[in-house]
């Protein structure tokens, strides 16, 4: 469980990038963090490891003070992915960039062998064990960094603009994969751009603008509320616009879903039809 | 990383920034020669104190105080090596003068980081790069040159991120000993090389499409002339050397521990 109250945060440069955030994260939830560019996003969620300590306020990750501890020991139990795998691979072959993590943590070799198998099955990479991680392509060197955290089994997962860079396809898998995560209890906060991705996967969403919570609940509602998206400059999921636009000829305004949306139509051209 | 914003540009108006960089060029280079020249603690006080007046004057006082911070790490470790091989080099014993020429030697590294830092904070890479090229030096050259300098701030950022990245995976930079201290960057490095390399092949790129090269002989719309306060500095620096020169070679620099 992540516990923020009151937290400012100032940069060197003496730029205020948080200004008194507080909310909290229980375990097994999935949150995506959204908001226009340097609304606070990222620097919020490097909180939650202790990359950034708060200048005034508190983050508490499972009742430990992040200012109290490494973040060698946060990241344990906190996994976090960076938006540009190139900003973390260095190894030779996939298998040691695995392995670093697990290595840092100290674990046996064993398990380090064991947990490197996992973790490459896991994101379908079994076949580049021994490939060194800059011949692959854009897609797959972010996948190997996202194993490169998941190898040691993280409670909390956050991802930086995961889908940045990404064909729909591998979108999809991404999504499928969050949402297996998220059925083995594991908490998942996501950083992104990508509204259609949100509304696809249904989250708690939080609306960030200018260093400030702005809205924050269920996907359905912050995602087809006009006036919370406008404010942080966000538009409408396809299907939001298409229903808020609808409104008249009496459709519900908070649809996301394309399944439901389908059902809805459908419904009401079967009526028309009678 | 603070160390590079102790060379990180600002666009500020101040009679330093109005100086004409090839003159500010040739006092830091007089203030480095000058540097060279002592090995006593007093002169090298003196070519410190007399930087801060442009400093003050060129309004860039915090960055340049970040820059000295950032430069503490290597100046201890400067002041440490010198007073040790002073020590193993006197039969093991140290004297009041050994510690005073480790501090000469310290300081003489803060003088150059020192005046550095002040032409950078005050020059723009453009201004940078428009002085080579009236100064003759092939386009080719003056803007790697100044793209190289461009970029240092934007490589510090990235290495930063890279760190973060790393600690997020365990590392932890600050451990084990000094060896270990050293390869615990190679995660940091090889990141930071594949994208400096990366990002050069981009650069490359986006140049040559914007025809980058196609004209041979280049106008500015900015040309540097000199004015009075480029005169004015010329004429310290040529004070400088001289003064400098002559101390060196006229007068017998007495060390701290012979005056009191």
């Amino acid at each position: 469980m992540i516990v923020a109250e009151g937290v400012h945060f100032r940069y060197l440069s003496g730029v205020e990038a948080l200004k008194g955030i507080s909310l909290t994260i229980n375990d097994g939830e999935f949150v995506a963090i959204m908001g226009q560019n340097g609304a606070g996003k990222t620097t919020l969620v490097k909180h939650f490891n202790g990359l950034l300590k708060p200048s005034s306020g508190s983050v508490r990750v499972d009742g430990v003070e992040t200012t109290k501890t490494t973040i060698a020991s946060l990241s344990k139990t906190v996994g976090f992915v960076f938006q540009n795998p190139d900003h973390q691979l260095f190894s030779e072959t996939v298998e040691e960039e695995i392995a670093f993590a697990l290595k840092n943590f100290g674990f046996e070799p064993e398990i380090i062998k064991k947990q490197v198998t996992w973790a490459l099955s896991l994101l379908s990479l079994e076949q580049y064990l021994k490939t060194s991680p800059f011949m692959l392509s854009g897609g797959e060197r972010k996948r190997v960094a996202l194993a490169s955290v998941l190898a040691w089994d993280p409670q909390i997962l956050i991802l930086d603009e995961p889908t940045i860079g990404q064909d729909h396809e591998q979108k999809e898998k991404l999504r499928q994969f969050i949402m297996q995560l998220q059925t083995q209890g594991k908490t998942i906060v996501i950083v992104t751009h990508d509204v259609e991705f949100v509304a696809e996967c249904n989250p708690r969403v939080i609306l960030m603008k200018e260093g400030r919570i702005v809205a924050d609940g269920g996907g359905r509602d912050i995602l087809t509320n006009t006036e919370a998206l406008a404010e942080s400059s966000i538009v409408l999921p396809q299907i939001a616009q298409i229903f808020a636009k609808l409104d008249s000829f009496g459709f519900p305004k908070n649809v996301i879903d394309t399944y439901e949306a389908k059902e809805l139509l459908l419904r009401a051209w079967e009526r028309q039809q009678k | 990383m603070s160390v590079f914003d102790g060379l990180k540009f600002r666009k500020v108006y101040s009679p330093i920034h109005n100086l004409d960089p090839r003159i500010k060029f040739v006092y830091v280079i007089a203030i480095f020669v000058a540097a060279i020249l002592f090995g006593e603690i007093l002169p090298l006080l003196v070519l410190f104190l007399i930087q801060i007046p442009f400093v003050l004057l060129a309004g860039v006082k915090r960055e340049w105080l970040r820059s000295l911070r950032g430069a503490l790490f290597l100046a201890i470790f400067i002041f440490l090596t010198n007073l040790l091989f002073r020590w193993i080099n006197a039969g093991y014993m140290l004297l009041l003068t050994d510690l005073e020429f480790s501090a000469a030697m310290t300081l003489r590294f803060v003088v150059l980081v020192e005046s550095f830092s002040v032409f950078f904070l005050t020059t723009s890479p453009d201004m940078l790069g428009l002085a080579l090229e009236q100064s003759h030096v092939p386009y080719e050259f003056s803007f790697a040159f100044t793209t190289a300098v461009r970029f240092v701030p934007v490589l510090a950022e990235e290495a930063q991120t890279i760190m973060d990245a790393q600690k997020a995976r365990g590392l932890e930079l600050e451990k084990g000993g000094f060896m270990k201290r050293i390869r615990n960057y190679v995660p940091v490095l090889i990141p930071l090389i594949v994208s400096a390399i990366r990002r050069s092949l981009e650069l490359a790129e986006a140049m040559e499409s914007r025809a980058w090269g196609a004209v041979k002989k280049r106008t500015n719309l900015y040309g540097l002339s000199l004015h009075r306060g480029d005169f004015v500095l010329l004429a310290i620096t040529v004070v400088v050397l001289v003064l400098a020169i002559y101390v060196r070679w006229f007068v017998s620099v007495p060390t701290l521990s012979q005056l009191f």
